[in-house]
């Protein structure tokens, strides 16, 4: 068998063995449910409220400040739903600004709360790297705003958005910000105070936790309607019993990443720019899709003219490489990356997208051996159309 | 030779190709999954008998199940341009198409097999019932499929001898009975889904409903006229019929009334007892010899003129390597124009091409 290289690591990662070593006493030897008045219970509540101070100096906040979800999917849809319907009741406003190239966990949420719930959802442009220029947003920012929702960076091109602008204008109009961080929490050091985000929201299996395990950062201040209701656990924001041996999970995968962001930051970025050089290099009608400095360190996008990104894919695949693409199906039945439309890219490009993101495992070898087979490949794909 | 080789096997979720995958993993081949999305009428995509998000999913299972590589291939554009746009010329030109043959030959044996050669693949498989047999000179011969009842050498009938040297039919040398038995030693909890011989992109509906939508122009009423040119009612439609229909013509007669021919130019169905219905000689085009090359003299064979006819006695007469003519030794009742004819001797398919005109013998063709 061939060796199989893994380079989808903003897909999901492996789960740090140190995460599971953390993990594992808490699925027989300290099993009790943390709301119990007992000492089986005590214990459990004392590894979650450790867990829940671990992760809030990792994001700059208060510990009472972190509600655990089961997901970045979830804790976007309790930031978004929750403030949504707070803001309404509070001062009647009702519209929700966003941008197109948020992750359907935010642009799902949006769409939903303005056809079920009277919402209106304003999209701001961005730019050809899918940046949001905060002079738009300042434009934007009206009396009639429930909330802003902005990712901290993009999940298919990459691009980092200047949040602390962003977060200083919401704070100017009293607009409470949240910030989609699921991508970026495992790259970038993340402070709810330095960037005025009053919701964050991250998911472990992204930086080497377990899948199955979110939080959401919520600012002290601002209230939040549970989009899950029962026991009242998570300070009333978050009913159900809490998944403890994954909470301590995502707590140590967390203070891991924030560790060695620095030491990572510099091994990914010198492997990427080399990767990004060689595809450029190499393959004729490619480009670079997101902003060429300002993105994530181990995030490389690209699109292709005229090819089929899912055909790639299995090629990649069946020659020993995993990667992704903005329009992946695994229903033949392609469209294009609304992602890649938002950024003006012509329908020529925007079927053939290919993103290839760098993690622990990855070596210089692997990248120059990607390098050295993708342009067969391509010729291949776009021969077979 | 067979340990490690790479094959691509074409899944559709159904038990014959399941079994046909598992038996190649059994077999120590080396093997790829993959399924075909075809194209859909925009809103039928949960229908589309090829492709349905189920089979999909049941094919997946399958694909997990026995621990293989699995990919969806999309081919909708090219299903549409090629197969399904000569089914509406077919019909605008008055013929009756046969698009399972074209989507075999252009897009199964000819983009997805290009994209099994490019996966590395020494062989396409499928579940299909018909067997490939080598030859001492290294060449390969097409045989009937084990299970008379399921025998499809009718359909590949139309691949080349350099195609055929790829392919493989797992299941094609066994009966339905011993693959559902390999189903379940393999513990393939797969569908067994009823046969079909409706057209996947029609998504279960008549393909009158089709035309009216995509080729209104062959769904216009005109006149239903005797062999005399005597007008005798109105049909609904040229591309309603068929040659030799008896019901659902709408006319009053003495004598049951028959299709004998569409005469597209006016418009006109033409009817008339059933002794004028048979025809005891076709030509046809487009010849797939399976050896390479037409056989140099006339010789006598068994013909098949549709998927689900029965074989006929016949001789036939190469015209060029392209070419043939084909007498029967009885009258056949319904040669159709645009349809498949298919030359056996015995279990051996000798090659196949499509009918271009019925005629009786000792007139010229038309």
């Amino acid at each position: 068998m061939k060796e199989r290289i893994y380079l989808d690591y903003a897909a999901t990662t492996p789960v740090d063995p140190r995460v599971v070593e953390r993990m594992l006493p808490f699925f027989t030897g300290t099993f009790g449910n943390p709301s119990s008045v007992h000492w089986f219970g005590q214990q459990a509540e004392a590894a979650l409220e450790s867990a829940r101070e671990t992760v809030a100096s990792a994001l700059g906040a208060q510990a009472d400040e972190i509600v655990f979800t089961s997901c970045g999917t979830e804790s976007d849809n309790l930031a978004i739903r929750g403030m949504a319907f707070t803001q309404r009741e509070r001062t009647g406003a009702q519209r929700i600004i966003t941008t197109p190239v948020e992750h359907h966990a935010v642009l799902h949420t949006v769409e939903q709360l303005a056809e079920l719930n009277g919402f209106k959802m304003d999209l701001l442009p961005v730019d050809q790297y899918g940046m949001v220029d905060p002079e738009d947003l300042r434009h934007a920012l009206r009396d009639d705003v429930a909330l802003v929702s902005i990712m901290y960076a993009n999940n298919e091109i990459g691009t980092i958005n200047p949040i602390a602008e962003i977060g200083k204008l919401c704070l100017q109009r009293g607009v409470p910000l949240h910030s989609d961080a699921v991508q970026a929490a495992a790259h970038l050091p993340m402070n709810v105070v330095r960037d005025q985000i009053d919701l964050l929201a991250i998911g472990a299996h992204k930086f080497y936790g377990p899948k199955g395990v979110g939080a959401l950062a919520v600012r002290k201040n601002v209230g939040l309607h549970p989009s899950q209701t029962g026991g009242g656990q998570e300070n009333g924001r978050r009913a159900g019993t809490q998944n403890i041996p994954y909470i301590v999970g995502l707590a140590e995968a967390l203070k891991l990443t924030v560790d060695d962001l620095e030491a990572r930051r510099q091994r990914y970025t010198a492997r990427r720019d080399r990767l990004i050089a060689g595809v450029l290099g190499n393959v004729s009608g490619s480009r670079l899709t997101g902003h060429p400095t300002e993105r994530l360190p181990n995030h490389a996008s690209f699109a292709f003219e005229r090819l089929d990104g899912n055909h790639l894919l299995m090629l990649l695949d069946a020659a020993g490489f995993a990667c992704s693409s903005g329009s992946a199906c695994k229903v033949g039945d392609p469209k294009p990356s609304s992602v890649l439309n938002a950024i003006g890219l012509s329908q020529a490009w925007t079927l053939g997208s290919l993103r290839v993101t760098l993690g622990e495992s990855t070596t210089l070898d692997q990248i120059e051996s990607f390098i050295e087979v993708l342009p067969s490949l391509v010729t291949k794909v776009r021969g077979a159309a | 030779m067979t340990k490690g080789t790479s094959v691509v096997v074409a899944m559709s979720g159904g038990v014959d190709s399941s079994v046909a995958a598992a038996l190649l993993v059994e077999q120590g081949y080396n093997v790829t999954g993959v399924m075909l999305r075809l194209w859909s009428e925009p809103g039928k995509e949960e229908s589309n008998r090829c492709c349905t998000p189920d089979a999909m999913a049941g094919a997946r299972r399958v694909a997990a199940k026995l621990g293989i590589p699995f990919y969806v291939l999309n081919s909708q554009d090219l299903f549409h341009n090629v197969v399904v746009q000569s089914f509406m010329d077919g019909y605008r030109n008055g013929i009756t198409p046969n698009p399972c043959i074209l989507c075999n030959q252009h897009i199964r044996w000819g983009f997805m097999y290009e994209t099994a050669r490019e996966l590395g693949a020494e062989f396409m498989a499928t579940g299909h019932y018909a067997q490939v047999n080598p030859k001492p000179d290294g060449s390969v011969e097409l045989h009937r499929g084990l299970d008379p009842d399921k025998d499809q050498s009718y359909v590949m009938s139309v691949l080349p001898q350099e195609k055929l040297r790829h392919t493989l039919f797992p299941v094609g040398g066994m009966a339905k009975p011993e693959v559902r038995e390999h189903a379940r030693r393999f513990g393939l909890t797969v569908a067994d889904r009823a046969d079909s011989q409706d057209l996947c992109f029609l998504a279960g509906q008549d393909y009158r409903g089709f035309l009216a939508r995509h080729v209104p122009e062959v769904t216009k009423p005109g006149k239903i006229v005797n062999a005399d040119g005597r007008l005798v009612g109105e049909h609904q439609g040229l591309a309603f019929y068929t040659i030799g229909q008896r019901k659902g013509l709408g006319v009053a007669a003495s004598r049951p009334l028959y299709v004998l021919e569409k005469t597209l130019a006016t418009n006109e169905l033409v009817v008339g007892d059933e002794t004028n219905l048979g025809r005891n000689s076709l030509t046809a085009g487009g010849m797939n010899w399976i050896a390479g090359a037409a056989p140099a003299a006339p010789f006598e064979a068994d013909v098949k003129i549709r998927y689900r006819a029965a074989l006929a006695p016949a001789v036939v007469i190469p015209q060029s390597e392209d070419q043939i003519s084909i007498h029967f030794k009885n009258s056949m009742r319904d040669i159709t124009v645009g349809q498949r004819v298919v030359i056996y001797n015995g279990e051996v398919v000798l090659g196949g091409g499509t009918i271009r005109s019925s005629f009786n013998r000792f007139e010229e063709p038309a």
